[in-house]
């Protein structure tokens, strides 16, 4: 599927703010086999005294733009088209957890990619005790690996209520989950918490959902704004399973991939330090719109490998 | 064995060592393995034997009198209040010959080479994880790895330059290696001042042992960081968290004693991949930043995004090559106790160069084999988290001593290292060396272990010929003793023939260094200082008239009495009988201390302790002050006070730019307070009697009897306390002074014309010189206030941003 997107995020600070500097994680980068970057651009108003563009020990874009004089509002636009293929089909390979566990002890691979990374807390995600229990009563032995992330996720979608009123960005994950309410990104931290307590590697991944769903479909939650899902390693054979635990699904086309990290503080969209008094407002919206392929649109060539 | 009782007689300080009994199996450092006495301590021992138990003493107060005097303090936090206390000195120094010394710095300067090739590889190619010398994991789940540095190679091509090791000595007197500090080691400025607190107590001594110096050491460290150089290069500077860190002492006392700039992250702010300083001159470029701050507050932007103390973009700037990092981020990783288990396999089978001092022997239980000997050996081990950074000593990170684990609850320990494997490590329970510490007129032996301290130069590693060691309070030798608690004391290298006698400047030429340039924050703060301490001065003025009016009148109805009260009141300081003192004048008082406090680096001991001594002082007066004559003598008590910090400020403080802003501060602060005092007190509705209150506010009561015949007027009192330009406690006075001081101090922006803050200035001078009083309106003294509220804040929209 091509998609044409856009994102706009908008703060607006109380008073002005002296030598800002921010990152900015927001362009989706080219992820064979998933996902293909066509096009993209981000431009920032007003204009940065500084801008770098690198990426990121995940590998993920980084946007760091600077200003030397006061801001009292800043606006980040991204423009981009993205190819993206449907979900490969899994067949359920992954070892039971303690398989997984020796899989894991015997690693020496600490690259980007390795799943050692995505075991013990993190700065956004403490592993509390009732994570512990959720999972705990939740996953039985003779589960593997996928079965006991698709366990997990579905009970969570289940208990959890989706509310964009009970949580802010800062909400500990513990707070959210005692109250069984939250957003994306509640819900994301929350299934995180639970598979590490287990020992499945788990990561925060930050994207896109596309707007409007296809005919007949229901809307997805978490299509105005970017979304947040799960990503668990799931033993050698499987890899990476994406999984977005605030819709109940395994990730496929509707989603577009922006960044992987442990949490969230690792993809944050917009990251800032301001030397400021007042506070800040900001708004953020987002369109993800199915361009009309013609039949001859070439398609990224890892795209259609699976479907 | 030694066991001191059965020395002889003809043992110098027989007598004072009469109850030195070192334990069984235990290494001492008065001692050897014969019980005789070291070579190395005879001289002392004999000299110390010479004094009696009441010189001794003498002496000890005088060392202790030294650390006072020179602001050694130590923070310590208690009941969430930090508090400062007296630093603990031992005051029997350890000594060892030079020959052993030597030996311990070719130890440690190999194992700081291996430590380098280590860290650089976390940070690189990572052979050793590949290789299987070191388990992924122990990086992966470690908060001192930090992900943003990997692959960023130091432009210095070094990570470590400065580092400390605790070290111990066994039973059979070999060295071991208790713990690497190669994040931010602290301790050498302590090092430092236990010497000379030391040489107080024993000088005579000094001159006749050969002790090694140790400004060699710091001036080598001095060049290596490029500081003291020629004008022109820019200024490397120590990074401190703040006045809250519990070493902030150290930091201030090593940026004065090396010339180096003592910065918080605030002060930096990154342009173009460049660290550069706000000052009162502008931005000013920093290459080298002594780091003195756990590197995941460094910049929250890339790492620890809660950091309150950091500077967003840093990482930046070590990543463009323009920064350099004493030590590199990062480097805090290799003080992960776990990482211990595996140093030395890697010296000798990685790097091909055994250790050639060991460190404590430690297990990780994260594989099968090591696990199952702990879990057999666990009666002589210490166990505890494997990702600490804490050393072994530490009892907020010792889960198990002795095969019994601390919390019960936790089931049987088989069980427990079985679950948790990969989580713990464990160490070998060590006995310590003991040394003589000095108690009420006789030495015992007390464990230690010694802080070693090595820096690297342009001729590689250099070490500290000395250090501190650290001196547990009880008898018994374990590790465990040397808890949070107990003291420190100097450590003396001795060497067979005389040695230089090393000061910090190379040659006798000395050369004068440029004045660094004034941080934004530090100007601040003197600013206010000056500020709080005026407006204090005021206020207990104030309280004065006060209780003066309320002894003569006794009754708090009267006119003169609550008029005072009431103008009180408008500053938040309620007064009444009962409560003589307002507790605003405290706040106003840690208000002015907490200015203070942030700046210590640029401001005298002396002032430090004028206000320290006024805030003691305060507080026993709340306590028993009683309203009327007695609080009003209480009130001239603190002034006295003040006036001291006044002179200490007129006479001893060096005319830099920070001297500027604290008198700017405090003129600004008297001639808006003074306005306001008119405005309210010479106000044709002010009772009778205020005239003479506002003469005894402005402090010039003298100069109107002598100025003036008869009674106050409004007239005589407005010219004497905001016209006269020979009066130092009138407005116009204190306009004089602003001008004199802003024509010192930097204005980059405006080279060919009179800059704004000294137009604003000129005019209110103007205005006020040409006025008569009966200009100066109630109306005009208002606009006055304001104006200079305008000034207040131009002055901050220009230096202190």
């Amino acid at each position: 599927m091509l998609y044409d997107l856009s994102l706009t995020l908008e703060n607006n600070y109380a008073s002005s703010t002296d030598n800002a500097r921010n990152v900015i994680r927001i362009l989706p980068p080219t992820l064979p086999g998933q996902q293909q970057l066509i096009s993209g651009q981000i431009d920032i108003s007003p204009s940065p005294d500084e801008r770098i563009d690198r990426t990121d020990f995940f590998g993920n874009f980084v946007t760091e733009v600077a200003f030397r004089h006061p801001l009292t509002a800043l606006t980040v636009t991204l423009k981009a088209r993205v190819a993206r293929g449907a979900r490969a089909l899994v067949m359920d390979l992954s070892p039971p957890l303690n398989g997984l566990r020796q899989e894991l002890q015997s690693s020496t691979d600490l690259t980007p990619a390795s799943p050692l990374h995505y075991l013990t807390a993190s700065p956004r995600v403490t592993l509390d005790r009732p994570f512990r229990d959720f999972a705990d009563d939740t996953v039985t032995a003779t589960m593997t690996a996928l079965q006991a992330v698709q366990a997990v996720g579905l009970r969570l979608h289940r208990e959890m209520t989706f509310d964009a009123t009970a949580t802010d960005v800062d909400t500990p994950p513990a707070q959210a989950f005692k109250n069984r309410h939250g957003v994306c990104q509640d819900f994301s931290h929350i299934m995180i918490a639970c598979l590490r307590s287990m020992g499945i590697p788990a990561g925060y991944v930050s994207g896109f959902l596309r707007t409007t769903p296809p005919e007949g479909q229901e809307r997805l939650e978490g299509a105005d704004a970017m979304h947040a899902w799960v990503r668990a390693w799931c033993g050698k054979e499987v890899g990476w399973v994406e999984y977005d635990p605030t819709n109940d699904l395994l990730v496929g086309e509707d989603h577009i991939v922006v960044g992987y990290g442990r949490d969230y503080s690792d993809v944050a969209p917009l990251k800032g330090v301001l030397r400021t008094s007042g506070g800040q407002t900001g708004t953020h919206r987002v369109d993800v719109i199915p361009v009309k392929e013609p039949r001859d649109e070439p398609m990224p060539p890892d795209c259609t490998s699976d479907i | 064995m030694s066991d001191a009782s059965a020395a002889p007689e003809q043992l110098p300080g027989a007598d004072i060592l009469s109850d030195y009994t070192v334990p069984p199996g235990t290494a001492d450092e008065l001692f050897d393995a014969e019980n005789r006495m070291r070579p190395v301590w005879e001289p002392f021992l004999s000299r110390l034997a010479d004094l009696t138990p009441d010189e001794i003493s003498e002496r000890i107060a005088r060392g202790d009198q030294y650390l006072r005097d020179a602001g050694v303090y130590f923070r310590r936090y208690s009941d969430q209040t930090p508090a400062e206390r007296d630093w603990p000195l031992s005051h029997i120094p350890v000594l060892f010959p030079e020959q052993e010394w030597d030996q311990i710095a070719a130890a440690l300067t190999q194992r700081a080479d291996i430590l380098e090739r280590i860290v650089a590889d976390i940070y690189g190619d990572q052979t050793l994880i590949r290789d299987g010398y070191l388990p992924a994991s122990l990086l992966a789940d470690n908060p001192e790895w930090l992900r943003p540095m990997m692959g960023v190679r130091p432009t210095s091509g070094h990570f470590l330059h400065h580092l400390a090791f605790e070290i111990g000595r066994n039973p059979d007197g070999s060295w071991f290696v208790l713990g690497d500090r190669t994040q931010a080691p602290s301790g050498a400025g302590f090092a430092l001042e236990n010497r000379r607190a030391t040489s107080r107590v024993f000088p005579g001594l000094f001159a006749n042992i050969n002790i090694h110096r140790l400004a060699g050491f710091f001036r080598a460290f001095q060049t290596a960081l490029g500081a003291g150089g020629p004008q022109g290069r820019d200024i490397p500077a120590i990074l401190t968290p703040g006045p809250g860190t519990d070493t902030y002492f150290e930091h201030v006392y090593i940026a004065r004693y090396l010339g180096l700039m003592l910065l918080e992250g605030e002060d930096l702010t990154v342009e173009n991949g460049r660290a550069m300083v706000r000052t009162v001159d502008g931005l000013k470029p920093v290459s080298l930043l002594w780091r003195r701050m756990d590197a995941r507050f460094a910049d929250p932007l890339e790492l620890d995004e809660a950091s309150r103390i950091g500077t967003p973009g840093l990482i930046g700037a070590i990543r463009a090559g323009h920064l350099r990092m004493v030590n590199a981020l990062g480097s805090g990783v290799l003080e992960t106790r776990a990482l211990m288990a595996f140093v030395p396999r890697i010296a000798e089978a990685a790097f091909g160069t055994p250790l050639m001092m060991p460190n404590i022997a430690t297990w990780w239980c994260g594989t099968a084999p090591e696990r199952d000997y702990v879990i057999r050996n666990a009666d002589r081990m210490t166990i505890g988290p494997a990702l600490t950074t804490n050393l072994p000593f530490d009892a907020s990170t010792v889960y198990a001593i002795a095969g019994k684990l601390g919390d019960p609850a936790q089931g049987l320990l088989p069980d427990w290292i079985t679950r948790n494997g990969p989580q713990l490590v464990a160490q070998e329970a060590v006995t310590l060396s003991t040394t003589p510490v000095y108690d009420q007129g006789k030495l015992y032996p007390r464990p230690m272990t010694v802080r070693v301290f090595m820096a690297r130069t342009d001729q590689g590693w250099s070490i500290m010929p000395g250090g501190y060691a650290r001196i547990g309070m009880s008898g018994e030798s374990t590790a465990l003793s040397m808890q949070r608690g107990g003291l420190v004391s100097d450590v003396w290298v001795v060497a067979d023939a005389p040695v230089a006698n090393e000061t910090l400047t190379p040659t006798e030429t000395q050369q004068r260094l440029p004045e660094n340039p004034l941080p934004s924050r530090a100007a601040d703060n003197l600013y206010w200082l000056g500020r709080y301490v005026e407006r204090t001065e005021n206020k207990i003025r104030l309280l004065r008239a006060y209780h003066l009016r309320l002894e003569e009148t006794g009754t708090p109805e009267d006119a003169r009495v609550s008029h005072i009260a009431a103008y009180l009141q408008s500053f938040g300081a309620d007064v009444d009988p009962a409560t003589p003192i307002p507790p605003r004048l405290m706040l106003l008082i840690d208000t002015a201390t907490g200015c203070a406090s942030k700046v210590r680096d640029r401001f005298s001991v002396d002032g430090w302790i004028a206000l320290r001594d006024l805030r003691r002082t305060l507080t026993t007066l709340e306590k028993t002050t009683k309203p009327g004559q007695d609080c009003a003598k209480a009130m001239d008590v603190l002034l006295r006070m003040l006036s001291g910090f006044a002179g200490l400020v007129q006479d001893n403080m060096y005319r830099s730019s920070g001297w500027r802003f604290l008198e700017f501060g405090r003129a600004l602060e008297r001639a808006s307070s003074t306005a306001n005092m008119l405005r309210s007190f010479t106000s044709p509705d002010a009772p009778e009697g205020s005239l003479d209150i506002a003469i005894e506010l402005g402090d010039s009561v003298i100069t109107h009897q002598r100025h003036y015949l008869g009674d106050p007027t409004r007239q005589s009192v407005v010219d004497l306390l905001a016209l006269d330009i020979h009066n130092p406690r009138s407005i116009l006075f204190q306009l004089d002074t602003i001008r004199n001081l802003l024509d010192g101090l930097p204005h980059p922006d405006a080279p060919n014309q009179m800059p704004p803050l000294q137009k604003e200035a000129l005019r209110l001078h103007t205005e006020l010189a040409v006025a008569t009083p009966n200009h100066m309106t109630p109306d005009a003294l208002h606009s006055l206030e304001r104006a200079l509220f305008a000034l207040s804040v131009d002055l901050g929209a220009t230096y202190f941003r």
